[in-house]
């Protein structure tokens, strides 16, 4: 009898115990989150002071210093301190280089998550396939570029089409991979309630595999902004890529390093908006509650 | 209890299976027959490898028999169906689902009008007492409440066969005598045919209309018990521990004596 009484208390008491224990971790979540920004912003900072330091000390002429890369960063933006050719084009760079980024990555997910999906589920295709991947994937895209500009000309598509060789084979792999390591059973209990063919591809292989798929297209697109710069050495006049090039051609070293601090602002600033999409159709997953 | 006969749900009629391991083959069920009526409660218990959950996964018709045949009403099983649920131990929930979603997916699959969902739907949920929770998924869930989910999933599309293995085998022991009573109550109100796979002869004896005993090497049913037992049953009365040491004694009958045993026996007569 006390057993029985003891049992209907606890399950009675747990909801209440729950939503406490759920309000503690939101407040340590949120000192947490602010903890790490705090961390997370405080290094770079410490980067630059240094970077400052070692160029006044040194007196190096190759390297400029912070504030010159600031001043610089500020014509390139809004033009009105040296008004050259890259004054106050910087929203040009970044939209031309965002779409050949952009291109080549959703290239890359429309063939990659598809394809990965069916070889984690067709043995045949795998067969067929797996050796092939294997053997072009450790090929460096860098390799690719004469062959791009002979498949595709000076322009654009090169540039799409090495960020695409870039993209795909992370996408392909994480994808095989999820779906691989979706546990039977799922398949099983789908089958018993009356889920078969592709309504079991939409139903269970995709949903299933999705925390495998974010993580693929995560590295894929951090692949895809370093591979701009290579993307645009294919003689594309306007793209960061090709800014960063163009400053070592005229050796503005203030102008290389504003390209690349700008390439790495706008991976992390897109990369947010992948986490943030990732967490809310995630939302399901252990890994990703709270 | 009705006296009249109630209709055979099922029929098995010397179903083998043969596994192949590496080279070898493994002959996991000897020609089993079994016939159970509708709306019984069955449990098998037996040692590991006495092919439970390999029979168990023939009548869900997620293995085929290697010879014989399993039947429902008739006909013959020749894959999963919605008339026979399985409800795993380690609960197989679609982790992306909320605890509706999950429950409800059976009947999207049929295409049903979206109101008749709803109101299957919410029926179900209530049933397993889990209202408050619907809109959860199972990573938010305890132990206990994934497998209410999973009962309700396949009841809630119809199943008129309830498979079971050993669904309360990775809960505490509190929630598992509360699932066992709340089982029963589901069981007596839907009139589901229940099969029952565990370890625990006590489970057996409380839950069972009939309890098979099967032993290894290969699989096959030892004994076929009826349990009379009027429920709710005492676990500490005198019949039902009587009833607890002979399916016990029935069970241990056919183990080969393990070697600490043989040793023990040995060294008394040292």
């Amino acid at each position: 009898m006390s057993t029985e009484l003891a049992a209907a208390s606890a399950d009675a008491e747990r909801p209440e115990q729950e939503a406490q224990a759920i309000s503690r971790r939101h407040r340590r979540h949120r000192l947490e989150t602010l903890r790490a920004v705090a961390l997370g912003a405080g290094f770079p900072v410490l980067l630059v002071l240094l970077w400052d330091r070692a160029v006044a000390m040194t007196g190096t002429r190759l390297i400029p210093s912070p504030h010159q890369v600031a001043v610089m960063m500020y014509d390139f933006s809004f033009g009105g301190v040296y008004d050259d050719a890259f004054s106050g084009t910087i929203l040009i760079h970044v939209w031309k280089s965002a779409q050949r980024v952009y291109g080549g990555f959703f290239l890359a997910a429309l063939i990659g998550i598809p394809l990965g999906m069916m070889i984690g589920r067709v043995r045949t295709l795998r067969q067929l396939l797996d050796p092939t991947i294997s053997l072009l994937r450790p090929i460096p895209v860098t390799a690719w570029l004469p062959l791009s500009m002979i498949f595709f000309g000076l322009g654009p598509n090169a540039a799409i089409f090495l960020v695409f060789l870039g993209a795909f084979y992370p996408i392909l792999l994480n994808t095989t991979f999820g779906v691989r390591s979706i546990d039977p059973r799922l398949f099983e209990a789908a089958s018993m309630l009356g889920c078969t063919g592709t309504a079991m591809f939409r139903q269970i292989v995709l949903p299933a595999s999705l925390p495998a798929v974010f993580n693929g297209l995560r590295i894929a697109h951090g692949f895809a902004w370093i591979l701009i710069v290579v993307g645009e050495m294919t003689g594309v006049p306007t793209g960061l890529g090709s800014v960063v090039m163009d400053g070592r051609t005229l050796s503005r070293t203030d102008l290389v390093i504003t390209g690349m601090i700008v390439i790495g602002a706008c991976g992390f600033v897109t990369d947010r908006i992948i986490v943030v999409i990732s967490n809310r159709l995630l939302r399901w997953s252990p890994q990703h509650l709270e | 209890m009705s006296n009249e006969p109630r209709p055979i749900i099922l029929t098995i009629r010397g179903v083998t299976k043969r596994f192949a391991v590496g080279d070898d083959e493994v002959e996991a069920l000897a020609p089993v027959d079994l016939t159970i009526p509708q709306g019984e409660f069955v449990c098998l218990i037996g040692a590991s490898g006495c092919g439970k959950s390999t029979l168990l996964r023939i009548i869900a018709g997620f293995e085929e028999p290697t010879s014989g045949s399993a039947s429902i009403y008739g006909k013959a099983i020749t894959g999963p169906g919605s008339d026979r649920g399985m409800v795993f131990q380690d609960y197989a929930l679609f982790p992306w689902m909320t605890v509706r979603e999950n429950i409800s997916f059976g009947l999207r699959q049929r295409r049903l009008p979206s109101e008749e969902i709803t109101r299957t739907t919410d029926e179900f949920v209530k049933m397993v007492g889990l209202g408050r929770f619907a809109e959860r998924y199972p990573g938010q869930l305890s132990g206990g409440m994934k497998q209410r989910v999973a009962i309700a999933r396949v009841l809630a599309n119809n199943a008129n066969i309830l498979l079971m293995d050993e669904p309360f085998g990775a809960l505490d022991a509190l929630t598992r005598e509360q699932l066992q009573r709340e089982l029963l109550q589901i069981w007596a109100r839907t009139g589901v045919t229940a099969i029952f796979v565990t370890h625990s002869v006590e489970e057996a004896v409380l839950l069972a209309d009939r309890v098979l005993v099967m032993s290894a090497g290969p699989g096959r049913i030892d004994s076929d018990s009826r349990i009379d037992l009027a429920r709710p049953r005492d676990v500490s009365s005198p019949e039902f521990n009587a009833l607890r040491r002979d399916i016990g004694r029935r069970l241990t009958s056919h183990l080969v004596p393990s070697q600490s045993e043989t040793n023990l026996h040995n060294s008394t007569v040292d």
